[in-house]
């Protein structure tokens, strides 16, 4: 699998380096630089999260604001993507905390593929609203690990958790939604 | 509940809901984000709009400051 969030070669370090400095320094033309390089990436992290192109947009802006105003607290030396990634993480979190649960998965924002047809409507209906119902932290867990299927430690790293935090809320997060729909009737 | 049944769960959700399709960013971000970057430069603190509040009101009480004032500026 292709990485989000590619780390530049050893002969790009120096200038790679110096970019990130002059970013934290607070220079524009170098946070134009960070931004053009990294906008693709923050974006198609944040789509996969919260399933909406236009507010995925609009929150990576809100991230690179959040980048901009902490840029003093920036350490270059561990790298863009993952205090990106992070910040990024943090900024869909918070979005679904307050927009929830009035979101829906409806297949022309998320554009999911093509369903199962063995699942009955009602039934994925079922599932889906399960799934909205969960505590935004479990749900994007579950998001990005059982439906994005991105690794454990990518997740972890993007959420400031342990791989075992991610492990448990995954765990957490399955067995919630098996309550909910068992009392609903549905017994996977 | 065994590792089986949560299998069978997890793939239950991935049909319902399944993973998005499109991750691609279809346009340049920049000009909005430097939309937002004027926008929060621009913007007044609220402390700002307090301090220019309370100037007439220190004009009013101490007039003699008025000439001090504009020979500094």
């Amino acid at each position: 699998m292709k990485p989000l969030f590619p780390t530049a070669s050893k002969e790009d370090e120096g200038d790679e380096m110096d970019l990130l400095e002059r970013f934290a320094q607070g220079e524009l033309e170098a946070f134009e630089t960070v931004f053009r390089q990294f906008q693709g990436e923050v974006f198609g992290w944040i789509v996969r999260i919260v399933r909406d192109p236009g507010i995925a947009e609009d929150l990576t802006i809100e991230t690179f604001w959040r980048i901009y105003r902490a840029r003093a607290r920036f350490d270059p030396s561990r790298g863009f993507g993952p205090w990106a990634r992070r910040i990024a993480t943090n900024a869909a979190l918070d979005h679904l905390k307050t927009a929830r649960p009035e979101v829906s998965l409806t297949e022309d924002q998320a554009q999911v593929p093509p369903i199962d047809p063995a699942i009955q409507s009602d039934i994925r209906e079922q599932i889906e609203q399960a799934f909205l119902h969960l505590p935004a932290k479990l749900q994007v867990v579950a998001r990005l690990a059982l439906i994005e299927q991105q690794s454990y430690e990518e997740i972890a790293q993007a959420m400031g958790i342990s791989v075992g935090g991610v492990k448990s809320r995954v765990f957490r997060a399955v067995r919630q939604m098996r309550r909910k729909l068992k009392r609903l009737g549905i017994e996977p | 509940m065994n590792d089986r049944d949560d299998e069978k769960l997890q793939e239950l959700l991935r049909n319902a809901v399944g993973p998005i399709a499109d991750t691609e960013l279809k346009q340049d971000l920049w000009p909005r984000m430097l939309g937002k970057l004027d926008e929060q430069t621009m913007r007044a603190s609220w402390l700002d709009w307090v301090l220019i509040a309370l100037l007439p009101l220190w004009f009013f009480f101490f007039p003699e400051v008025i000439p001090v004032l504009l020979y500094h500026l």
